[in-house]
């Protein structure tokens, strides 16, 4: 009773207000069984105000589930507002109520038939949302409805219920068929359908990364370019997302693309404007620079980014992280804008750091003074953090702009003159720098450094101040005071302190050997006998032993000439800042990181690219990234199937060379499509083996046929595939397997004419370079590179490109164990270091004398290349061929005695197809690969070669090709002594 | 997209949350209030912040953190425009965004969540669809309810949202139709001690109250369209008829509503309405310094300047002022260290001084940082880049509307270095 009163009274309170918050008052004892006898009142009103009570305790976490049978009766109702209230409470309580839930289920499929759109939609909504398996199986009929109902409002709403439904059993949804009548949704005429479609899609795509889900082409595109225009703020930023994956064919496509994008940089949604400048940065790359319309689509971009940065504090901070990407790939945007970059008082932190680094990367000549007067304002702020910021980066204008050095230098003096403690020591911190940068050019400054030797307290900053009195112990008259100074405290210094102190003293002791005998051995020996940090005392030990032995070369050592540092050293590494291009306006924009690093699993691997420039080619795409055919995930090394590295070989093989001009008058018989006229005739022939004399050899891929159509049969696991080799023969190295699928006649004709015009000198077949090592794995050293055999000698020929940010030196290279014992016959000659964005090409001479060891596949190669920054790994494939050495041509007899000694097993039996070639001039290709023709002889119109080959580990291979004129299939049987050899002859089988 | 939200007042009390898809446990605040934590400052908490499982992004608006949390790789802008516009909704319908309104409106609030969104997806954002389904909560309202039994929700199908105007609800009539146009403009300047301009840019808005019956089409023109640098509309506006014509052409929303936004930047040249002459110092040794600042009209178009206020942050070490202020009143405030001076109308023939000593507390030495003066006006009738507002035609529909713009101009981020 006492209850009852105390809740008139709060009713009482609250009641002219007529709120919500009167629900908030029954929280006492008997309160759900009093809940339970409204919600069974025959009076809607009541039953409607209990329910309310009801979602009021739900949301402060009170548990009411025990009401759930009595909420869920109140679900039959056609008042709408208890309708929903009733949903929301099944939403919150259905999971931990499963079979409570399926109560509800017949209503929901009624009201799935409703009349009114409403409250089908509804229904099929709120089903979804219930996150129950046995609902779910429910679900799916009506579901399938709705997602074809008249009326657009369903099916835009089951369009994200099937999204719902993927997220609880993502199977049941692949069984049902819904992801195709989802995908036909794309088509759908209403554009929020379309909007709801793409952004489901989207969603279940990112559990499936492989998945081809949102198949993108032209008329996808063109149908979401139109619903573009017309469905909401949201819908526009996922279909704008959506469009970002697509690689348009070509420049005309990218431009009319770009051209109906561009309206949306007009958005008032700030999401819909960074979306759209996403897809126009993309698309912007396959646009030749010449054009007239990249200029204007660059200065349509400025004045929305500009505008990013008026709105709340939270929207420029995205904005900011962006547009740091975007002036880092495209400093042009921007470059006049630097005004709006300016730090305003009462922005909030996160915006002003922000904004200090954009300023940085704008700041050039011409608007230097500015920047600096703006620095130079920030340095008295209040904030720590960002007065530090500031005076950081008035050094680095200082690195960044030559002609600013000396106001920056003079900017840092004025801050330290003003004494204030964290502003001096980040003074000295960059002023170090700039002595890096410029050295010999501002060390009349160093006597006002050493005034304020006293005030450093932080490790940072003491380290710099004794690195400026080591390099400059002659120029400083109390050098040798000063280091003895910090030497007092040693032991309590922090380690950076610590070596920088060792390695100063060490400086000095050079410079001036006579003064200071006493003071380096006396860090000597606090370094090496009274520390018990390794590092330090390593460092001790190896100036110590320097100094005793061989005080010319410590000086050598010590006060060697040092690498100017570079003007920017926080730039993104660009394969990085390509792929986080692609992701403008995501999480990955903000981290600065490829999602792949922090998105958890679900994404995958997926690395996005850059598509290539179509016009005026631009050199920062990498070559794996070059293709506009839109095959950009393909990964660096495409291992071939075996089909290709035959074809690779035949056509290698038999190829005339360029050289011997027009095929002699024989071939021309031999026509495109003459292989079904004669090719059933070849087969019938019985197979003549031919036979190898060396023992313990791994078998070769040696003139294997080409199978008729491609295949993916393995032809022995040893022979593996080539990557080198497959891409090699000619074909566009992005889609080598392309090739071979289309139709095996013009396929391999390409081939042919396409080997023939390559002309090598030797008739040597080199493939073209492939990328071993990418720039993402190498920090910033990508190597591309082949192998060839020129003059006799096996030539690993590569080209080193830094894509980093700062000067490689040191190279050298080293082999792992294989198959052929390669190993370098050299050092690898990289005599000037390799500045950011150059490229050297090296060639390094290889021979056969290294250890052994099979690796599979056979001809696999792993490589380790080190240079001044790390050791990189990578693997790459030589073709077997470089390996026939030229003494290869076996005497007759001794090459009839050893066919004959080969036992059947060894033996391989091949049929090339479609070659047009005539047995000489297959016979001179070959030989320009170090094939030889022993013999020759014809029987029954039939050319038949017998032909030796030796690698040059001596291993012989024996082989014999049958050719008849005017049929392009050729048989090859093949043959040697080896244990491998079986692979051979099981694969001749399947052919 | 969007799995859960969590409003979280100020003090760090979770007082409500939502989830669009399966449950997460309110735990994940943590790692938001232990960032709050580190940043002091409740307006410094950064927007997008990481943890082992998910992604929190909040917004901060009228004391109280709107904090999403999402799982997967989301566009955070999208979040950020879609809490802003939950944040703007609720002001929208309750008058008031706080702790006390919301918790007062807590079923309405779930209501209206999930009407926005679905599995995570915007689904009606627009506040005129958003009324057609949940009305908003007034005294009369509640008070028929009670009597009628009649219900907040509508039992209508939401017409705008399948129309090709999403934006405008069908059969709208009025009896006085009005149509009136504000062009806000607020200027974003920072000058430096002598007074020179080192940055100046103008944010326009130009806010819309249509009423008017049925189906309007309205064309609305500028004097000088070539003027605004960059401009974002309402999805009303068409943009191909801005891109051929600079004009506006539209079917308006029903009621209140942002017809376009537009930036006229630093490089046009943005007029400073007042000059300030100051003078702030602390002296070397003692604990006192002085104050001396004086405002004065610049460019002012012969308009008069009003509202004007001046807010200094004083350094932390300042104990208190003492000061005369020739116009208006002055307060400062001992625990944010902020003197507020209050000028109200500016002038031209007296100018408002404020002048006095300030006090350090003993033995603290002289502030290191200047502080900066940001100062606050407003100019009634007019838009101080000079746009103009030429005519506005309605096509469509037969009567006569009523029709007004008014301007008026206002200092944004208006600061003065010292």
């Amino acid at each position: 009773m006492q209850e009852w009163a105390s809740q008139l009274c709060e009713n009482r309170q609250f009641g002219s207000k007529m709120t919500d918050s009167k629900y908030f008052t029954t929280t006492k004892k008997g309160e759900i069984f009093e809940l339970k006898a409204e919600l069974n009142s025959d009076k809607k009103e009541k039953k409607k105000e209990a329910v309310k009570k009801v979602i009021a305790s739900m949301t402060v976490g009170k548990d009411v589930s025990a009401l759930f049978p009595d909420v869920v009766n109140c679900m039959q109702t056609d008042n709408l507002e208890l309708k929903k209230l009733v949903y929301l409470y099944l939403m919150n309580y259905a999971k931990s109520q499963p079979d409570m839930a399926i109560m509800a289920v017949n209503t929901f499929v009624k009201d799935c038939e409703d009349p009114n759109p409403l409250i089908r939609a509804l229904a099929v909504r709120t089903m979804g949302c219930i996150r129950v398996d046995k609902i779910t199986e429910y679900l799916c009929e009506p579901l399938r409805k709705c997602l074809k109902d008249e009326d657009p409002y369903v099916r835009k709403t089951a369009a994200v219920c099937v999204a719902k439904l993927h997220d609880i059993n993502a199977q049941l949804v692949e069984d049902q068929g819904f992801l195709d009548t989802l995908k036909d949704l794309i088509s759908d005429s209403n554009p929020m359908v379309v909007a709801n479609a793409v952004a489901a899609l989207s969603e279940i795509a990112e559990s499936h990364p492989n998945s081809n889900l949102l198949d993108l082409n032209p008329q996808t595109i063109n149908k979401l370019l139109t619903a573009l225009n017309e469905c909401t703020e949201w819908g526009q930023i996922f279909i704008l997302d959506c469009l970002a994956n697509y690689t348009p064919r070509d420049d005309r496509e990218s431009q009319s693309i770009c051209e109906r994008v561009t309206p949306r940089l007009s958005h008032a949604n700030s999401a819909v404007v960074l979306s759209a400048v996403k897809v126009l940065m993309k698309f912007m790359e396959m646009l030749p620079k010449d054009l007239d319309y990249y200029g204007t689509l660059l200065k349509k971009l400025a004045p929305p980014l500009v505008t990013l940065l008026s709105a709340e504090p939270e929207l420029q901070y995205v904005a900011l992280r962006n547009i740091n990407l975007i002036v880092q790939r495209r400093p042009e945007i921007l470059k006049h804008e630097m005004k709006v970059f300016f730090v305003k008082y009462n922005d909030p932190i996160y915006v002003k750091l922000e904004k200090l680094d954009i300023m940085i990367r704008l700041a050039s000549q011409a608007n230097i003074a500015q920047v600096l007067a703006e620095l130079k304002e920030y340095a008295t702020e209040v904030d720590v953090d960002f007065v530090r910021k500031a005076v950081r980066a008035i050094g680095r204008c200082a690195i960044k702009v030559e002609q600013s050095a000396e106001r920056c230098v003079s900017t840092l003096l004025d801050l330290i003159q003003t004494k204030v403690n964290y502003v001096v020591q980040e003074a000295i911190v960059v002023i170090k720098d700039i002595f890096r940068k410029y050295p010999n050019k501002y060390e009349s400054v160093i006597a006002t450094l050493c005034e304020n030797l006293d005030s450093l307290d932080e490790p940072e900053a003491r380290a710099a101040m004794i690195w400026i009195v080591g390099e400059y112990a002659e120029r400083i008259d109390n050098a040798d005071e000063l280091l003895e100074s910090f030497l007092e405290g040693f032991h309590d210094e922090s380690t950076q302190v610590q070596l920088q102190l060792l390695t100063a003293i060490v400086k000095l002791f050079l410079k001036k050997p006579t003064e200071t005998q006493e003071l380096v051995q006396q860090v000597l020996s606090l370094a090496t006998q009274d520390s018990d940090n390794p590092d330090l005392r390593d460092r001790g030990y190896i100036y110590w032993r320097l100094l005793s032995t061989d005080p010319v070369a410590a000086k050598e050592v010590v006060l060697a000439e040092k690498p100017l540092i570079s003007e920017e050293t926080d730039l993104i590494e660009p394969t990085l800042l390509e792929e986080l291009i692609c992701h403008i306006g995501t999480l990955a924009s903000v981290y600065h990181k490829p999602p792949s690093a922090f998105v958890e699993g679900s994404r995958g691997v997926q690395h996005k690219r850059l598509p290539g420039s179509a016009g005026s080619g631009e050199s920062v795409e990498s070559p794996d990234t070059g293709s506009a055919a839109g095959v950009s995930d393909a990964p660096p090394a495409v291992i071939p199937s075996q089909g290709d590295l035959l074809g690779d070989l035949l056509n290698l093989d038999l190829t005339p060379p360029a050289t011997t001009g027009p095929p002699p008058p024989a071939t021309s018989g031999m026509q495109l499509g003459a292989m079904d006229l004669l090719g059933g005739g070849l087969d019938s022939l019985p197979p003549i083996p031919l036979r190898t004399d060396t023992p313990q050899s791994p078998q070769i891929p040696h003139q294997s046929p080409s199978p008729p159509d491609y295949s993916p049969t393995e032809l022995g696991g040893d022979l593996g595939g080539s990557s080198a080799m497959g891409a090699g023969f000619g074909a566009p190295p992005a889609a080598p397997a392309a090739s071979f699928s289309a139709p095996v006649s013009g396929g391999l004709d390409d081939l042919f004419d396409l080997g023939g015009g390559v002309g090598m000198p030797m008739g040597a077949y080199s493939p073209p370079k492939t990328v071993w090592l990418p720039a993402m794995k190498g920090k910033g050293l990508e190597i591309s590179g082949t192998f060839a055999r020129r003059a006799g000698v096996i030539q690993m020929e590569m080209t080193l490109t830094n894509k980093a940010m700062s000067v490689m030196t040191d190279f050298a290279i080293q082999f792992n164990r294989n198959s052929f014992g390669l190993a370098p016959a050299g050092p690898l000659q990289v005599l000037t270091p390799l500045s950011p964005n150059q490229s050297i090409e090296v060639t390094l001479p290889l021979n056969t004398v290294g250890p052994v060891m099979k690796m599979d596949p056979l001809n696999n190669l792993q490589v380790a290349v080190k240079n001044n920054i790390d050791v990189f790994y990578f693997s790459c494939q030589y073709p077997i061929s470089m390996l026939f050495v030229e003494d290869g041509k076996m005497e007759r007899q001794v090459f009839l005695a050893t066919w004959k000694d080969i036992s059947n097993d060894n033996e391989a039996q091949f049929q090339i197809k479609d070659c047009h070639l005539s047995s000489d001039a297959a016979s001179n290709k070959l030989q320009g690969s170090n094939i030889f023709t022993i013999a020759k002889r014809t029987v029954d119109g039939q050319d038949m070669l017998y032909q030796s080959t030796k690698l040059s580990n001596g291993i012989w291979v024996l082989a014999e090709l049958r050719v008849q004129t005017g049929n392009p299939t050729f048989t090859v049987s093949l043959a040697q002594q080896t244990v491998w050899s079986n692979h051979c002859s099981d694969c001749a089988a399947n052919y | 997209m969007i799995n859960s939200l969590f409003l979280i007042s100020h003090s760090g009390d979770i007082f409500l949350e939502k989830h669009w898809k399966s449950v997460i446990s309110r735990s994940v605040c943590d790692y938001f209030l232990e960032a709050k934590e580190k940043a002091g400052d409740p307006e410094n908490v950064a927007p997008v912040l990481q943890t082992p499982h998910h992604y929190l992004i909040s917004i901060y608006r009228g004391k109280l953190f709107f904090l999403s949390v999402t799982q997967t790789e989301v566009p955070p802008l999208f979040v950020i425009e879609f809490l802003h516009r939950v944040a703007d909704t609720f002001q929208d319908y309750f008058g008031d965004c706080s702790e006390v309104v919301i918790k007062e409106n807590t079923v309405t609030v779930y209501e209206l969540l999930e009407e926005m969104l679905d599995n995570g997806f915007p689904l009606a954002t627009e506040s005129n669809v958003l009324k057609e389904m949940i009305r908003p909560p007034t005294i009369l309202r509640s008070v028929v309810n009670t009597l009628t039994g009649g219900s907040n929700v509508g039992g209508t199908l939401p017409t705008g949202q399948l129309s090709n105007v999403p934006w405008r609800r069908a059969g709208v009539k009025y009896t006085n139709n009005e149509a009136y146009f504000d062009v806000i403009e607020e200027i974003d300047a920072i000058l430096d001690k002598s007074g020179t301009t080192v940055f100046a840019e103008i944010q326009g808005v130009v806010e819309a109250c249509v009423k008017l019956t049925g189906m309007p089409d309205l064309t609305l023109s500028f004097m000088n369209p070539r003027l605004l640098d960059d401009v974002s509309f309402h999805p009303c506006v068409r943009f191909k008829r801005w891109e051929s014509e600079r004009v506006l052409s539209f079917i308006p929303p029903d009621g209140n509503f942002r017809l376009m936004s537009y930036h006229v930047s630093s490089q046009n040249l943005v007029a400073i309405p007042v000059y300030v002459k100051q003078n702030i110092s602390f002296l070397e040794t003692g604990s006192c310094g002085r104050l001396d600042i004086t405002i004065g009209p610049k460019q002012t178009m012969g308009k008069s300047v009003e509202n004007l206020t001046v807010t200094i942050p004083m350094p932390k070490s300042v104990l208190s002022v003492n000061l005369t202020a020739t116009q208006g009143t002055y307060t400062f405030d001992l625990t944010t260290k902020v003197v507020l001076w209050d000028v109200g109308k500016l002038n031209p023939q007296k100018l408002p001084n404020l002048r006095g000593s300030i006090s350090i507390q003993t033995g603290s030495p002289k502030p290191e940082e200047n502080p900066s003066i940001n100062i606050g006006l407003q100019i009634q009738q007019l838009a101080i880049s000079g746009l103009k507002v030429s005519r506005l035609d309605m096509y469509g529909e037969k009567y006569k509307p009523f029709k007004g713009v008014k301007y008026v101009t206002k200092a944004g981020k208006f600061q003065v270095r010292t």
